[in-house]
C-alpha cells in the first residue's frame, strides 16, 4: 500500500471526483489485491496488474453511484453551417508561459476542465489518454463496442478543447 | 472524383487522423483540406495540443498525493479484519 499506494490513489482520484468515492474505491481495490494476489501470474508486472485492479475499483463506484442523468455533450461540440462549414472561425492558441507556476496553473485548469465533461466521456478520455489503456481494453472495462470507444475519445477531446479554447484564443484583432 | 472535404468531415476525421488511421486517399484529402482552410488549420492544432496538455496534466508530481493518508491505511488494515483475515505480516523480501 505504502509503495504503490500514491499512484493508485491518484488513479482512482482521476476517475472518482468525489473524495468519498475515491477512498472507498481505494480500499475495495486493496482488498482485491489481498483476496486475488495468489491468481497474480509471475510473467505480468506488479504495477500493471495492481493499475488494472484500481481502475476496475473504481469504474464499479462510479457504475455504482451514477446517480444524476448525464449532461449532454452536444453544446461542447463544433457548430456547422449547412454548407459544412464551421459556425464560428477557430483561431490559433496562444503559447502559454513556460514558468514552473504557470505550467502549475495550466494542468490544475486542464484537469477542472477535464472534470467538466459528462461522466461517460470524461471516463473515455481518461482511460485512453491518461491510463494509456488500448481502445479493446477500454471497451471491455466499459461494456461498449471498440467503435463507441473511439467515438466517445474523439467527442471528449474536441469537447475538452471547446473548454480550454476562451483560455487560449490569441485576441483577434 | 470525390466531393472535397468539408470542415465537418474534416473535423470528424481528426480522431482516425491523430491515431493514424486514415487511408490514404481519405488522407490526401485531409491533408488537402488542411492547405485550404486555416480555421481548420487552427482546430487541428488545438486539438492536438488539448490532448498534449491532457496527458500531461495528470502525470506530474503536483497531482500525486506522497503517501496514501494514514487513516485509509488503518481502514483497510479494519476492513481485512472484519473480513475475518489475518493481519498484515512484515512484506516479503522476494518472490
Amino acid at each position: 500500500v505504502r509503495e504503490y499506494g500514491p499512484k493508485l490513489l491518484a488513479t482512482i482520484r482521476r476517475l472518482c471526483s468525489q473524495e468519498e468515492d475515491a477512498r472507498e474505491a481505494f480500499q475495495d481495490a486493496m482488498l482485491s489485491v489481498v483476496r486475488s494476489v495468489a491468481g497474480f501470474q509471475a510473467g505480468s508486472r506488479l504495477s500493471t496488474w495492481l493499475h488494472r485492479i484500481a481502475i476496475n475499483a473504481a469504474l464499479m463506484k462510479l457504475r455504482r453511484h451514477r446517480r444524476r442523468p448525464e449532461k449532454s455533450i452536444d453544446e461542447l461540440l463544433p457548430r456547422y453551417l449547412d454548407d459544412g462549414h464551421q459556425q464560428a472561425s477557430s483561431v490559433q492558441w496562444a503559447e502559454p508561459a513556460s514558468g514552473p507556476a504557470e505550467r502549475r496553473e495550466l494542468r490544475a485548469l486542464v484537469r477542472q476542465s477535464i472534470d467538466r465533461l459528462p461522466d461517460s466521456y470524461r471516463t473515455v478520455l481518461l482511460l485512453r489518454d491518461i491510463e494509456e489503456l488500448g481502445t479493446a481494453e477500454t471497451a471491455e472495462l466499459l461494456g461498449i463496442t471498440s467503435t463507441a470507444v473511439k467515438v466517445r475519445l474523439h467527442r471528449a477531446r474536441q469537447a475538452l478543447r471547446t473548454v480550454l479554447d476562451p483560455h487560449f484564443r490569441e485576441a483577434v484583432p | 472524383m470525390s466531393a472535397a472535404l468539408t470542415c465537418r468531415d474534416f473535423i470528424d476525421f481528426i480522431g482516425d487522423y491523430y491515431e493514424q488511421q486514415l487511408d490514404s486517399a481519405r488522407l490526401g484529402e485531409f491533408e488537402k483540406h488542411l492547405r485550404l482552410c486555416p480555421s481548420c488549420e487552427s482546430y487541428l492544432q488545438s486539438y492536438q495540443q488539448t490532448v498534449l496538455w491532457g496527458k500531461e496534466s495528470c502525470q506530474d508530481s503536483d497531482a500525486l498525493p506522497e503517501d496514501v493518508p494514514e487513516e485509509l491505511i488503518q481502514a483497510i488494515l479494519a476492513a481485512r479484519r472484519a473480513a475475518g483475515e489475518e493481519p498484515p505480516s512484515a512484506p516479503e523480501s522476494g518472490p
